[in-house]
């Protein structure tokens, strides 16, 4: 039995980022927006362990753990500024956001 | 091995297409789980067991139920018992349930088989990482600290209540407590300092 081949995990994870960029651009829910934001950065670490598992070095894995750490940073900083749009705009709809008001 | 590689896969982007398809921010959720629950099987199958742990325990684990916390909050309301109700009902975890079922029985068929079969250049261990991690990349684990730090330091800025009495007057506008909210910050903290240090001060 074969391996999993490197373009197959690849190909995955391109996949998965795709559905995210789609997820970004189609949605309007500033909360889908956030969760397709992960589902990106999720696929490019996908990326990143099926790479360094093609050539058993462990670069991909310490990649894997940076894209994380910036993964949870973004979530809280996003998820904060959800709740603030929330409060003073009382919509979730990104598009509300849209124009500065100095 | 190659059969669990696919089948997770599949879990992968069919729960992930659902995740950009929902209409509810909670189904959507549970979707999500679902779908890196599925990439930690997968990152499990490439022989990268110590991704697949952090996968579970900091993105299913940690950020989902931080965005689980933050939806809930969104949702405060009147009409959130209704919402809780029509959330609970069969239809919102009967997808999720069956996909995080796939990936149970895809688990127990790793572990009756008793091995892990390592990939064409074999698995890499947790050590590797950790002395990777310590040695040529101390630099970015310091600047990874000093990312949370900031994140964490700018999410208590966004979060915290600024002005409340200014931004309650200014609800009906909306956009008029918006410009009006930042001044008061300041001197909230500041001026309740003064006063004990003078009265301090005179006794």
């Amino acid at each position: 039995m074969a391996s999993i081949p490197m373009e197959y995990g690849l190909l995955l994870a391109g996949t998965l980022f795709a559905l995210g960029l789609i997820g970004v651009l189609v949605r309007r829910n500033i909360v889908f927006i956030l969760m397709s934001l992960e589902i990106m950065l999720n696929a490019t670490g996908l990326a990143f362990v099926t790479a360094g598992a093609r050539w058993a070095q462990a670069d991909g894995q310490v990649m894997y753990l940076f894209i994380l750490s910036m993964a949870a940073a973004e979530v809280a900083v996003g998820l904060a500024l959800v709740l603030k749009l929330r409060r003073q705009f009382k919509t979730l709809d990104a598009d509300a956001a849209s124009r500065m008001h100095g | 091995m190659n059969a669990v590689f696919y089948i997770a896969a599949a879990v992968a982007v069919i729960s992930t297409v659902m995740v950009i398809t929902r209409l509810n921010a909670i189904h959507a959720l549970l979707y999500l789980i679902v779908s890196l629950l599925a990439v930690a099987v997968i990152f499990f199958t490439l022989g990268a067991a110590f991704a697949a742990a952090l996968e579970v325990i900091i993105y299913a684990g940690a950020i989902m139920v931080l965005f689980v916390f933050a939806v809930m909050l969104l949702n405060l309301g009147p009409h959130a018992t209704a919402q809780e109700s029509q959330w609970l009902s069969p239809n919102a975890w009967i997808g999720p349930a069956i996909l995080a079922l796939v990936l149970v029985g895809e688990l127990a068929f790793i572990i009756a088989r008793g091995s892990l079969r390592s990939p064409a250049a074999g698995p890499v261990e947790p050590k590797q990482v950790g002395v990777a991690l310590f040695g040529p990349y101390l630099l970015g684990v310091e600047l990874a600290s000093l990312l949370l730090l900031a994140g964490m330091v700018g999410a208590y800025h966004l979060g915290r209540e600024w002005g409340v009495k200014n931004g309650e007057s200014g609800v009906g506008s909306g956009e008029c407590g918006v410009g009006v909210a930042p001044p008061p910050p300041f001197p909230t903290p500041h001026s309740p300092l003064p006063i004990p240090r003078r009265k301090e001060g005179g006794s």
